[in-house]
């Protein structure tokens, strides 16, 4: 499977009567969208923002982050299964509008939500602090349930998403990618000598809130299954959970998934990316053993010689990550895993809550307990005051001056263990 | 602003006293520096200097601990340094405990910050990377170039009162307290590189060492359950509506301890879940959901247990440091075991 991406560089948004891309601008019609928006009956309000990097802004509680992106060749559209029709996509040409996105806020749905710092030494900690941000910013109509609320924030800003993609169908890119993945029996012919390595996604579907959607399909109800990279890059998983603000892997998360990206860097010069193996994060024992040997069963059937396994959340997951390692190594293929650790607000504590001899390999983001504090923002869009309530925030977070003291935890994709940032410890 | 005062601590054989005929060699201080630490003072440039060593022979230092640790500690006080710097002992192990030993107490005892170098197989790593920052070395004095290098950067650092970076930055044997900095790559690009050497059998070293775990065995079975007093611990953060303690939605400071003589059933008006870690839209409607006080006390009724406890404890399981859940549960036994409770039920979400 082969899909060319697109990118379209993008150094400002702005309003404008007409939404359209030109000389590296998105301008948008803001009434347009929003009416666009509030065709959802379970939205009463939409109002739009600009952030852009450097500025004096704080986002909280922020939901996820999306980029915008358009089919233009090939089969199926942009999130297929939610927006488009299922087919299978991750072929042909996708345009993407590069250094935007699209960050969903509003009123708070659960605790795990998190926050963005357009500038000061929070933006440091946020890969979204170096993007233009269109911030949605949706409130619910009244007594709205938390899973309906969920779900309606979730579609906006796809919705907003696929709007402002769609405006690059027609733009020249600035710079034309190619991605590809051969078969099986192709790849084997072409790298002979070349190790063959799998790449485990592990998909947070702990459910009431955290769940990962795949093609539409809730992949709480899946088995381990398998996708050609690129189909990743049209959108063929997308976030629908509130887990902890800092290891949760956003839509933007999925769609510029950082490992896929460092194997295809490699393919066919160091190693053999045969593809990715997606797997769930059930809360059932008999799910967590049915699913690991599940993902172990795949990696032995494609023949690989060694697989990276990533996490997304923490404390219960912690034991499908180390199941999924230890089957897979029982099987004599070599992994790494990527996590990040909650040791403790002095970095003394124990990091995960399982553990495994032949984990002997680990990539670690951060350890997400560190505290941090954010200056006063000049302005803020959303909720200041649930810095109190959400995952990382405690009561007295917001201070009377605007700073909030938090956890790492709390900071939007801050400990991603797909490892898309530089954050370490030791 | 002056120059740090240094003092530091060698043995017989770095002083150039002698070798193993010598290890008895009683405590001595000498002005300045003396062998390795002309090293040192090279490194510290204008920041820091030498000005005093306190020399001691292994075997003395070891068969006589407590008095040449305090011998040694006096003449290094003598000196008034800002910071004292013991070895690098590399792999010899007499040595590396008398660094560590050394270096401890100064700190301890005298309030000044010291710090040492060794190999990590040196068994004085063991016995002190917890209490001191142990520079990590080759195994022979041929890593003297490196080891002076690092510690006394690391030294200085200390010296100034800096914040002391992560391990993998400032050179240090890990001891145990994780510590946050950026890399220079990126987290899934250091993975490829990783699994890279791994599969091609080359060394790598992982950023997570795994840690041993604490298992707890199961207690054996209640004898006769329909005298027991039970008691409801719950980690899925059922508390009395509005929180009154304010337990944290996630990695909780604390426990809280509700009465519960004369409930019966919790209902959406007088309880909900402090949780941050699942939707909270069931347990608010029904918190027995997840802390079963309905059906304890039809039970208790119906005399199918003795009684149930006037008192639940809860907190919130999600994201709370393993040390802190401990300090909780020990807290938590305690008071259960005082209170005569015979068997508890834990639930989480």
């Amino acid at each position: 499977m082969k899909l060319e991406l697109g990118n379209i560089f993008i150094r400002d948004i702005r309003f404008d009567s007409v939404s359209k891309v030109e000389k590296g601008i998105l301008f948008v019609n803001a009434d347009e969208l929003r009416d666009h928006l509030l065709e959802d009956e379970n939205i009463k309000s939409v109002s739009l923002e600009i952030a852009r990097p450097g500025e004096s802004i704080r986002i909280l509680p922020v939901k996820d982050v999306i980029e915008p992106r358009v089919k233009v060749q090939g089969s199926g559209g942009i999130f297929p299964g939610i927006l488009s029709k299922v087919s299978t996509v991750g072929s042909g040409r996708t345009h993407v509008l590069k250094g935007a996105a699209v960050v969903t806020t509003g009123k708070i749905v659960g605790f795990q939500e998190g926050i963005i710092d357009m500038s000061g030494p929070g933006a440091d900690y946020t890969p979204f602090s170096k993007l233009n941000n269109l911030v949605v910013v949706c409130e619910p109509v009244d007594g709205l349930k938390q899973y309906a609320h969920e779900k309606a924030v979730r579609l906006a800003g796809l919705k907003a998403a696929a709007y402002l993609g769609k405006l690059a169908k027609d733009v020249e890119p600035d710079e034309v990618k190619v991605y590809e993945t051969p078969s099986l029996k192709e790849g084997i012919e072409k790298y002979p000598d070349l190790p063959r390595v799998a790449y485990v996604q592990m998909l947070q579907t702990q459910g009431l809130l955290h769940d990962t959607y795949v093609y539409g399909l809730d992949m709480k109800h899946s088995l381990p299954t398998m996708l050609y990279p690129t189909e990743l890059m049209d959108g063929a998983v997308v976030s629908g959970n509130c887990v902890s603000a800092c290891d949760k892997n956003t839509t933007y998360h999925h769609l510029n998934n950082p490992v896929v990206h460092d194997l295809f860097a490699k393919h066919g010069t160091e190693l053999n990316f045969v593809g990715v193996i997606i797997t769930n994060e059930n809360v059932y024992l008999a799910d967590k053993e049915r699913s690991s040997d599940w993902s172990a069963k795949l990696a032995e059937f494609f023949g690989v010689d060694g697989v990276i396994i990533s996490q997304e959340g923490f404390g219960n997951p912690d034991t499908d990550l180390i199941m999924n390692c230890k089957k897979i190594e029982a099987k004599g293929i070599k992994t790494v895993i990527i996590t990040d650790e909650y040791a403790g607000r002095d970095g003394a504590s124990q990091s995960l809550a399982d553990a495994d001899a032949s984990a002997d390999a680990v990539v670690t983001a951060g350890n997400a307990n560190m505290l941090v504090s954010l200056p006063p923002m000049e302005k803020v869009i959303g909720h200041p005051e649930v810095a109190n309530v959400i995952a990382g925030g405690f009561e007295g977070s917001l201070q009377q001056d605007g700073t909030i003291v938090v956890e790492l935890q709390a900071i939007t994709g801050a400990t991603n263990e797909l490892g898309f940032n530089k954050l370490s410890a030791r | 602003m002056g120059k740090y005062r240094v003092v530091h601590y060698i043995n017989q054989f770095f002083a150039q006293i002698g070798g193993e005929e010598k290890a008895d060699y009683r405590p001595e201080a000498r002005e300045g520096f003396v062998g390795p630490g002309m090293a040192f003072n090279a490194a510290f440039g204008d920041k820091a200097e030498i000005v005093g060593t306190v020399i001691c022979g292994d075997s003395y230092f070891n068969e006589n601990l407590e008095a040449a640790t305090k011998e040694v500690l006096d003449l290094i006080k003598s000196f008034e340094p800002d910071i004292v710097i013991a070895g690098p002992a590399f792999n010899a192990g007499r040595y590396g405990m008398a660094c560590g030993t050394v270096a401890s107490t100064v700190e301890k005892e005298l309030g000044i910050p010291a710090i040492t170098g060794m190999y990590v197989e040196n068994p004085g790593v063991d016995s002190f990377k917890k209490d001191i920052y142990i520079i990590s070395t080759k195994s022979s004095a041929a890593g003297m170039r490196d080891a002076v290098k690092t510690m006394a950067a690391l030294a200085m650092k200390l010296a100034a009162g800096e914040e002391i970076g992560a391990s993998a930055e400032e050179g240090y044997i890990p001891n145990g307290i994780r510590v946050n900095f950026f890399e220079e790559k990126r987290g899934s690009e250091r993975a490829v590189d990783m699994l890279l050497a791994k599969m091609a059998g080359k060394p790598y070293t992982t950023e997570f060492p795994m840690p041993d775990f604490d298992r707890v065995e199961p207690r054996p079975a209640v004898k006769d359950i329909t005298k027991a007093t039970i008691a409801l611990v719950t980690s899925g953060g059922i508390v009395p509506k509005g929180n009154p303690d304010h337990i944290e939605s996630s990695s909780a400071s604390k426990y809280g301890k509700y009465d519960i003589e004369g409930v019966f059933d919790l209902t959406e008006s007088t309880y909900e879940t402090a949780h941050g870690g699942y939707d909270p839209v069931a347990a608010n409607q029904d918190a027995d959901r997840v802390l079963p006080v309905d059906i304890l006390r039809e039970y208790e009724k119906a005399g199918k247990i003795g009684k149930l406890h006037r008192y639940f404890y809860s907190t919130t399981g999600n994201g709370t440091a393993v040390a802190s859940a401990k300090a909780y549960a020990a807290a938590i036994g305690k008071e259960l075991v005082a209170d005569g409770v015979d068997a508890v039920i834990l639930t989480s979400t």
